[in-house]
């Protein structure tokens, strides 16, 4: 069962913050689905290699060539909040 | 024709009679365009499968599609068109350019009539996860319509749309096509671009048709499909779809594993599923009892990986670029309460897996052994298929199941996913076909191809239907 604490410490990680009353249900929520994904050490795994991607693709890289590119107001457009000149956001630790 | 044939024809054929003249373009979107608004604007007292509908018909370039409407998940990025992949956070979000499928099946005469609805970044199977309220079966209105496709699966079996658009990560366009009933394919990993597809797990995500019927299917793919510079993970598909047009099926061996046709599968699906085999002996295939040992324990590996990618995927929305924000004088704070306040439980839950399966102490023993796993999952499928030329199972171990009735236990929701996430974990194409009703509700079969066989799927998938000639034309609504 994961803890109180492993919750609080994994939210913060993942910059979610959770109610109070989130906190116990999440936990048991994800000891019953870690639980399930527990099965795989029935499984004997030393001599597997990993595959992080099924189709092998390297080196797929274009020419280095300067392109048009999104225009800065366009890009700024959707931003909760923005000037002219980039993204807003308050200080950090203000 | 009058709306009611009008709707009863699909993509290929609506193509066809406007090419010959038989049927006016701006008439035929015009028919999906009013229907689909009636959808949107009843709300939850419809199927709810819209999320945005057009206004009026947008200009529409001359091509093979002949301006038969589509219907994209509201996932896929469309220029100046909300998407908002089902989520709080995105809500009102106009992206500055359109995703690369959208934009071919545009570029081949086929104009964006409506966004559907979909779980929350493409995390359900249910469509309940909606920040935009559940879609509804139009088999029974009760029972969900499966996910995270569902408001494109329910559009098109209601005939509210004559194609759409969706996107699989472990099941998402297969599913949903079994529970209303159609067509729904996922092609081999990396053969449709990702590009301007909102990232749910990018080693898994796939775009692939929902439609009414196989040669729909191959149609929309024809079109989709190919490299794309700007989705680096995108192949060459070697040689080009065909519409199928295959009357037998002598010679094709098909595998049935017991692993994904046993325990846990529904008894009306499971004879449903043997009455398809059934068929397709009948037509000259054999059917042969194979082995995918691995494939038990995809569910444990796919719940460690796509909620890893997640979590790094969905980092994005943090209320600085695009979407929602909850203002504070602190940065932290603004992302905490951006996220805690735009994202649903779902969502929550599987960020907060992944997080913790990458976090510090955990890698080796969850994302190290998910992606072995892995390993032996794709090499089942190689294993298997030195012997047989396609395999199938049902699509989903159920039938479509009342709203509400897994929300309470997540564990019994991914176990929707059962039959569909090892093909997607082995990258491989697969489609669902409908084969029958149990209960009065659709059954869905799986069948599952080497990658890139997907022309030889659909043929197999076509013939097949001819067979089986199921009769979907009572979702119409």
């Amino acid at each position: 069962m994961i803890s109180r604490d492993e919750v609080l410490h994994v939210a913060a990680l993942a910059r979610l913050e959770l109610h109070e009353d989130q906190i116990e249900p999440m936990a048991r929520e994800l000891s019953n689905v870690l639980g399930h994904i527990e099965r795989m050490n029935e499984l004997d795994l030393d001599a597997v290699e990993p595959t992080s991607h099924v189709v092998a693709v390297s080196g797929a890289l274009r020419a280095d060539e300067v392109r048009p590119s999104l225009a800065r107001e366009v890009a700024l457009a959707q931003a909760p909040a923005a000037d002219a000149d980039g993204f807003l956001v308050p200080s950090p630790q203000a | 024709m009058n709306t009611r044939e009008l709707i009863a024809i699909g993509a290929e054929q609506a193509a066809v009679a406007v090419a010959a003249g038989d049927l006016d373009a701006a008439e035929l979107f015009e028919a999906y365009r009013t229907r689909a608004a009636a959808d949107r604007a009843a709300g939850e007292a419809g199927l709810n499968c819209f999320t945005w509908v057009a206004d009026e018909r947008p200009a529409v370039a001359d091509g093979p599609l002949a301006g038969v409407p589509q219907a994209a998940k509201d996932l896929f990025c469309t220029a100046g068109v909300p998407s908002q992949a089902g989520s709080r956070l995105l809500e009102g979000y106009r992206p500055p350019y359109t995703a690369t499928a959208v934009e071919r099946l545009e570029q081949a005469g086929s104009p964006l009539v409506a966004k559907t609805n979909q779980d929350e970044f493409a995390m359900g199977s249910s469509n309940e996860n909606s920040a935009y309220g559940p879609v509804r079966n139009p088999w029974d209105r009760e029972r969900v319509p499966g996910g995270s496709s569902g408001g494109s699966a329910a559009a098109v079996a209601a005939g509210l749309a004559p194609w759409a658009l969706g996107t699989d990560t472990g099941g998402s366009i297969r599913q949903p096509a079994a529970l209303c009933g159609i067509v729904g394919m996922k092609p081999t990993y990396g053969s449709v671009s990702r590009y301007g597809m909102i990232a749910f797990a990018s080693s898994l995500d796939q775009a692939g048709p929902l439609t009414r019927s196989v040669r729909d299917a191959a149609l929309m793919l024809q079109t989709i499909v190919g490299q794309d510079e700007r989705d680096a993970t995108s192949l060459a598909f070697p040689g080009a779809i065909g519409l199928p047009s295959r009357e037998d099926l002598q010679g094709l061996r098909i595998g049935v594993p017991p692993e994904l046709t046993g325990e846990g599968i529904e008894a009306g699906v499971l004879e449903s599923f043997r009455a398809a085999l059934a068929n397709a002996q009948a037509l000259g295939a054999s059917i042969h009892e194979i082995a995918l040992p691995s494939a038990e324990f995809g569910l444990s590996a796919y719940y460690v990986l796509a909620p890893a990618e997640c979590s790094s995927n969905l980092a994005r929305f943090d209320g600085v670029r695009y979407g929602q924000r909850v203002p504070s004088d602190d940065l932290v704070a603004m992302y905490t309460r951006t996220r805690a306040e735009g994202f649903g439980p779902e969502v929550k839950r599987r960020i907060m897996l992944g997080t913790y399966a990458l976090s510090s102490g955990y890698y080796d023993a969850f994302y190290d052994r998910a992606e072995r796993v892995r390993t032996l999952i794709a090499g089942d499928f190689k294993a298997a298929f030195e012997h047989v030329d396609l395999i199938a199972t049902p699509t989903a171990p159920t039938v479509a199941f009342k709203l509400g009735e897994k929300t309470a236990d997540p564990l019994a929701m991914y176990l929707s996913d059962y039959c569909t996430v090892p093909m997607s974990l082995a990258g491989v194409p697969a489609i669902s076909i409908p084969c029958g009703l149990s209960g009065g509700l659709p059954v869905g079969l799986q069948l599952a191809a080497p990658a890139f066989a997907d022309s030889a799927l659909l043929e197999a998938a076509y013939a097949l239907e001819q067979a089986i000639a199921f009769d979907g034309s009572s979702a119409l609504v």
